[in-house]
């Protein structure tokens, strides 16, 4: 026959298990939200400590802003450090610093740079050991200068199409005119955009 | 509705990629080597309807080459890499979605993007890379992944397709004839000994495969085949990864230029395997809990003694530290090394990878000995970016290292280096 003893062994402990969230003071539920804002969420509810208690009236909209700002800090690429109280009066006016990439390349994933050997386009402005920007991207037209392929090498000169073919005109007139022909293999390479030239 | 995935494989990648920097290699029959010339890994139209394999090691097939001038190349992975990136880059401004499967392929994400015909827009994309970076593409569409591959394999194989092959535009009776005519080895994730093994149930053909969908149910196939045999059926169950999973396993073997019987020199390419790994683990911002290390024998040279071993040393800790790593790692090498013999290869494998972020440090480690570790190997990294690969290294890499990779062929870094730009000099 069973006794109404209070039993000794078994059964729940006082005090074990894990302790309420004093960072949150509040009581707790389980609730499914999206992976994505599952860490915004978390952290919104972490970075309220014992001072700054999470209020039950805190929107979700102000909860994460607080949580994102909190997330990721971001530093303003011009921030200048101020010692004393005068901010610096160019904060304001900083601009990127000129980058020569930018001024010569317009589409990164179509430009190549070549150099050029030889003086036939010398009137162009295209002197030996240059570096020419070859442009993919540019539809050639009559009068662009190109890269061609002609028979085996590369060569850079001045296009021209018309109804007869397609002719290939140095800047140097010491040279020739090259009419293509048909059984030549030859091929446009790319339209030259600008030139590179290192003095020293 | 059903999805709409897109496979963008370059044509003979690397072959294309030496073609477009050398007119001499246009329409010639060319093949590109594998590290220290060993395998063929590209080979060209021609040098295909020559009856050249996909990774035939090179020296099986040298007195072909001689007899019908074909072209060798050893690999030139700067030049490789960075007409990938280019590729990679234009093809993401087609798509919401894109995953970058391997150096060469990429998949695209189009479905629910409302447009006319998507067989259109792909011969747009083609273009486009086409002329961008004078590469040619071969476009597959499907409503899986796996369908997607098939169609881009079609679209290689058959030039009537215009380079884009679209599985759904076509009637299903069409799209079954296609499949009909492919064995199962073609398909994405059944290789040569599953497709053995298919062929003995009776199953040749890619459509024989699909058509298993209905018996799958209750069938014993693997939950990996029954994934594949949905896919072919329009269910999706591999979704494209958006950005690259950290890898679990860094591994970096080589063959020798010449057969090691030295202890230091194996040594030395031990260590220099490991400094590439590490570097690598960095990168990825992981340690690693165990390293493993192989050294072999020719395979191929049956006439001298074989040897192969190879060992995993668990690590007292993960770590990321190339020196730490090294000391492991001639630790092992000294336990399988043999002497006597002629070793042609050696290899290292990182393993038990864990985010950096999850590494439990032992009871009894130093906690500053954790962060001198980690900011050596932080400027380490820095100095080898800033000054150039190989600035600082483990003394214990050699210097002249004459057991290193041979590249007999390797043509100039075109696009990464200023001296070794293309060169246009034909006067006329």
């Amino acid at each position: 026959m069973m006794t109404n003893t209070i039993k000794t062994h078994g059964g729940k402990r006082l005090g074990a298990g894990r302790k309420p969230g004093n960072s949150i003071a509040q009581p707790t539920t389980v609730i499914r939200v999206p992976i994505s804002m599952a860490k915004i969420i978390k952290n919104a509810i972490s970075t309220r400590t014992k001072d700054n208690p999470l209020q039950t009236h805190t929107k979700l909209s102000n909860l994460i802003q607080f949580a994102c700002a909190k997330h990721h800090t971001t530093f303003p690429l011009y921030t200048s450090k101020v010692a004393a109280g005068f901010p610096s009066p160019a904060d304001d006016h900083v601009e990127k610093r000129l980058n020569p990439s930018d001024y010569l390349v317009e589409n990164d994933n179509a430009t190549f740079f070549v150099r050029v050997k030889g003086d036939s386009m010398i009137e162009a402005g295209i002197f030996d050991n240059d570096v020419l920007v070859i442009d993919r991207s540019i539809p050639q037209q009559t009068g662009d200068i190109i890269l061609a392929m002609l028979d085996g090498e590369f060569t850079v000169k001045i296009l021209e199409q018309s109804k007869k073919g397609i002719t290939l005109i140095p800047a140097n007139q010491n040279y020739s005119s090259i009419k293509i022909k048909e059984e030549q293999s030859f091929e446009i390479w790319g339209v030259v955009t600008g030139s590179m030239r290192k003095f020293k | 509705m059903n999805r709409s995935i897109a496979l963008v494989d370059c044509n003979n990648f690397y072959v294309s990629c030496e073609q477009l920097f050398n007119p001499q290699l246009k329409n010639k029959p060319v093949i590109v080597l594998s590290n220290n010339d060993g395998c063929i890994v590209a080979r060209s139209e021609e040098a295909k309807a020559l009856g050249i394999k996909m990774g035939e090691p090179w020296f099986q097939i040298k007195t072909l080459a001689r007899k019908y001038n074909i072209i060798t190349c050893s690999s030139n992975y700067a030049l490789y890499s960075d007409m990938s990136d280019r590729v990679m880059s234009i093809l993401s401004q087609f798509s919401h979605s894109q995953e970058i499967y391997s150096i060469d392929e990429c998949f695209l994400d189009f479905t629910g993007s409302c447009r006319n015909s998507l067989t259109t827009y792909a011969q747009k994309i083609y273009k486009c890379i086409q002329q961008q970076t004078g590469l040619p593409v071969c476009i597959g569409i499907g409503s899986s992944k796996t369908l997607a591959k098939l169609a881009n394999h079609i679209a290689k194989k058959n030039p009537s397709f215009q380079n884009v092959c679209n599985f759904n535009a076509m009637k299903l009776q069409e799209q079954n004839k296609w499949l009909n005519r492919i064995n199962t080895k073609n398909v994405w994730g059944v290789g040569k000994q599953l497709a053995l093994k298919l062929q003995k149930t009776n199953i040749h053909t890619t459509l024989d495969l699909k058509n298993l969908y209905l018996r799958t149910i209750n069938s014993q196939s693997s939950v990996y085949l029954r994934r594949i045999i949905y896919e072919l059926n329009n269910i999706v169950c591999f979704e494209l990864k958006k950005a690259a999973e950290p890898k679990k396993k860094i591994i970096c073997s080589r063959s020798f230029s010449k057969r090691i019987t030295d202890f230091k020199e194996l040594e030395q390419s031990i260590t220099l395997y490991v400094s590439h790994a590490a570097e690598k683990l960095r990168q990825q911002n992981s340690y690693a809990g165990s390293i493993h290390i192989y050294i072999s024998t020719s395979l191929f040279n049956k006439k001298e003694p074989c040897y192969t071993n190879n060992i995993i040393i668990p690590l007292p800790e993960q770590t990321d530290n190339t020196l730490v790593l090294t000391q492991f790692a001639s630790l092992g090498l000294r336990k399988i090394y043999c002497n006597g013999y002629k070793y042609q290869k050696a290899g290292i494998l990182l393993s038990k990878i864990i985010p950096r972020k999850e590494y439990q440090p032992g009871l009894f480690n130093k906690k500053e000995k954790r962060k001198n570790s980690d900011n050596l190997m932080k400027i380490l990294d820095q100095i080898n970016t800033k000054m150039g690969k190989k600035i600082l290294v483990v003394a214990s890499e050699g210097i002249t290292q004459p057991w290193k990779m041979k590249q007999n062929n390797k043509s100039p870094r075109y696009t990464t280096n200023w001296h070794d730009l293309i060169v246009a000099n034909k006067f006329v």
